[in-house]
């Protein structure tokens, strides 16, 4: 078990053409990802890495029967992406690509509103399963397979504390990157749920940053109903204050969003927060000794 | 992107949101003229900053007569304005918008920005105008009324109605205002704002619902498709080095410490300052060189962070994803080759090909530090700047 993919998860690639695209895809492909299909408007026949590409994505569904996709269109053209993904009643996509319109993503969300696909991202660096299925930009070395789940909302920040998790023989269930932008799909939340009901998940990382107020609301939500015990990191603790024009920002945020009102909501709601991020390993192996699951988390 | 108040009051005037008239002056003699034009009994002179709280630092002049006029422009061109959202080195006043004097009744506050909570764009408003409006959201949020907005519809008559009502502007006036709220939302909409702010919004003894002053911000990563809006920058408003590095697609921001950093990633960028900051060093950037890259980039990167005469030191941080471990090797033994590297350098290399990464930088002879994770390279690099 781990949460959203596993190793029967059948994958079209969106974009499959693009250089990006094209790298990524044979290092999923390597990892053993499923790819069944690409989809690029106009090279609908051709064949990529042995991945048979399609026009659309409704007739990639049809021809291979993926339930999720993988999108690395370009941001111009990503949030169509997205809806034709949403269209094509999709269980999940994740969109890979950086720099969206954020008003392309507020639409995007409300079409989204009542259907049944799951989002993740935009601008993030996907979702693994560990040994099981890679779906994204991640380096997959770095994964051990194992019981801590891991969310971020920061790519590089997630990898950081895989490769510790790894390194400190703790290996991992699923890594979802949720992104960084301000609207995005899948949150923290959404994510702490599944690996709450998840039976092979044990502990979790929660990694987040300044702006916004998902971490708040995160803790909040742990506090209530998490099971299993929480560590987090926050970065952009020594970031000075951007210049800024106005106050709607400052207002809208209601004073929320800095690194410390985070920290804070999370230690009040049980979570230990590491230091500096070199030491997110530590805390959670700490934590978890602390609960008496390090030797079940211990994986080699 | 910022843009200055005339210009942001040029774009409402196309969406039916009135304002003063008023036109940009380079000069003295120029805001004579633009005054004389006018023909109002009262001009006001305002400075041009990327900045709010002009007003409280005294960026902002009531003229009588034309003399006056020449007097105040005289006196706000080349001054250097410090207000509490400048910073202390503050910004020097290269422009002024001249415009007519209103007969201000009351004033309101009135703004449309992204929630990121909602996913929505929502517009903001309250009786209580003028300078201390953070004040009143921290000690009296019930004045803040707020209107969120569904995309489907765009903001709707009743929605501006409502806020108009809730706002007390008087009942003979809301007709005026509902059509003020509604072109400053398709302006927000049509040119990709994500903050639009009219801080005061008035009316006057004549009768008019005005917006005093205006306050837009773009969001960037629209900006491909608004030649229009790009065409308004105003480079002297930026910092040079933010400036070269936006050519290059590069988030960089100037910050006041002594070692610059190369990190891909904002989240991992931040992390990095953290720790350098935790290990008692201080950050000269911060630099999220993306996940794109090229070579070339790489190197216009490093030539950035080796202009800042403050940099004693750099860290390289690299997890590599999308961006390859082999390309950030290359560029950064070209920049040091070409403008050569008299500071000293500590890499970290993880991630997507960093074995080839590793062996670019270990044959290029360059003197570089490795490092084995973002706390080694962090002591490291403290320890040799000192």
């Amino acid at each position: 078990m781990a949460v959203f993919i596993d190793k029967d998860t059948k994958v079209i690639v969106q974009g499959i053409t693009g250089e990006t695209a094209l790298f990524h895809t044979k290092q999923m492909l390597d990892y053993g990802t499923k790819i069944v299909a690409g989809v690029t408007p106009g090279k609908g026949g051709l064949e990529i890495e042995g991945v048979p590409v399609f026009n659309t994505v409704v007739e990639a569904v049809a021809a291979t029967g993926a339930t999720t996709s993988v999108i690395y269109v370009p941001a111009p053209f990503a949030a169509d992406a997205i809806l034709e993904a949403v269209d094509a009643e999709l269980e999940l996509t994740i969109c890979i690509t950086e720099h969206i319109p954020v008003l392309d993503m507020v639409k995007v969300k409300r079409y989204m509103e009542g259907k049944k696909t799951r989002l993740v991202g935009p601008n993030c660096p996907g979702v693994i399963t560990a040994d099981e299925c890679k779906i994204g930009i991640m380096p997959g070395y770095i994964h051990t397979k194992g019981h801590v789940g891991v969310v971020s909302r920061s790519g590089t920040l997630t990898y950081e504390a895989v490769h510790q998790l790894t390194q400190a023989g703790i290996g991992q269930t699923t890594a979802v990157g949720i992104g960084g932008d301000p609207v995005n799909g899948t949150n923290f939340i959404d994510v702490l749920e599944a690996f709450n009901n998840d039976t092979e998940t044990y502990a979790v990382v929660m990694i987040g940053e300044i702006g916004g107020t998902a971490e708040e609301e995160a803790a909040e939500w742990i506090k209530a109903n998490m099971t299993k015990p929480v560590v987090g990191f926050i970065g952009g603790q020594t970031a000075p204050p951007g210049k800024r024009m106005g106050h709607a920002g400052a207002i809208i945020s209601g004073g929320k969003g800095t690194a410390a009102e985070k920290i804070k909501a999370m230690n009040a709601a049980g979570i230990e927060v590491a230091e500096t991020p070199s030491v997110i390993g530590e805390t959670l192996i700490k934590v978890i000794k602390e609960k008496g699951l390090y030797e079940k988390c211990k994986t080699h | 992107m910022n843009i200055h108040e005339y210009q942001g009051k040029e774009i409402l005037r196309k969406y039916g949101v009135a304002v003063p008239n008023g036109k940009v002056a380079f000069s003295p003699d120029e805001a004579v003229k633009v005054a004389k034009e006018l023909g109002s009994n009262v001009t006001v002179v305002k400075a041009q900053i990327h900045a709010g709280g002009r007003g409280k630092a005294g960026g902002v002049k009531i003229a009588k007569n034309l003399d006056e006029v020449r007097a105040y422009a005289k006196e706000l061109l080349g001054k250097i304005l410090v207000t509490h959202q400048t910073g202390p080195e503050g910004k020097e006043v290269k422009r002024l918008y001249i415009e007519e004097g209103s007969d201000i009744q009351k004033e309101y506050y009135l703004s449309l920005v992204l929630d990121r909570a909602t996913s929505r764009v929502t517009m903001m408003g309250s009786e209580e105008g003028g300078m201390d409006i953070e004040e009143v959201a921290a000690s009296n949020p019930e004045k803040i009324f707020k209107e969120v907005v569904d995309p489907v519809v765009g903001l709707t008559g009743f929605q501006a109605r409502r806020m108009a009502f809730n706002m007390n502007i008087p009942a003979n006036l809301v007709g005026k205002a509902v059509k003020l709220m509604l072109g400053l939302y398709q302006a927000f909409i049509d040119k990709d704002a994500s903050i639009v702010e009219i801080n005061p919004l008035v009316i006057t003894g004549q009768g008019e619902v005005l917006a005093l002053d205006a306050k837009f911000n773009f969001d960037a990563n629209a900006l491909y498709r608004h030649k229009d809006i790009v065409e308004l920058r105003d480079f002297d408003e930026e910092d040079p080095k933010e400036i070269e590095a936006s050519k290059y697609d590069l988030s960089y921001i100037s910050l006041d410490g002594n070692i610059g950093c190369m990190v891909n990633g904002a989240g991992l960028a931040m992390a990095t300052m953290d720790t350098i900051s935790y290990y008692g060093g201080s950050p000269a950037n911060f630099l999220d060189v993306g996940g794109g890259a090229t070579a070339e980039k790489v190197t216009e990167a490093f030539k950035i962070i080796l202009s800042d005469p403050h940099v004693k030191g750099i860290f390289v941080n690299i997890f590599g994803g999308i961006m390859k471990c082999n390309i950030i090797a290359e560029g950064v033994v070209t920049a040091a080759k070409e403008i050569g590297l008299a500071v000293p350098l500590v890499v970290r290399l993880e991630g997507t090909n960093v074995e080839l990464g590793k062996e670019i930088l270990n044959a290029s002879g360059l003197n570089i530090v490795a490092a084995d994770s973002m706390a080694d390279g962090a002591q490291k690099i403290v320890g040799l700047v000192g």
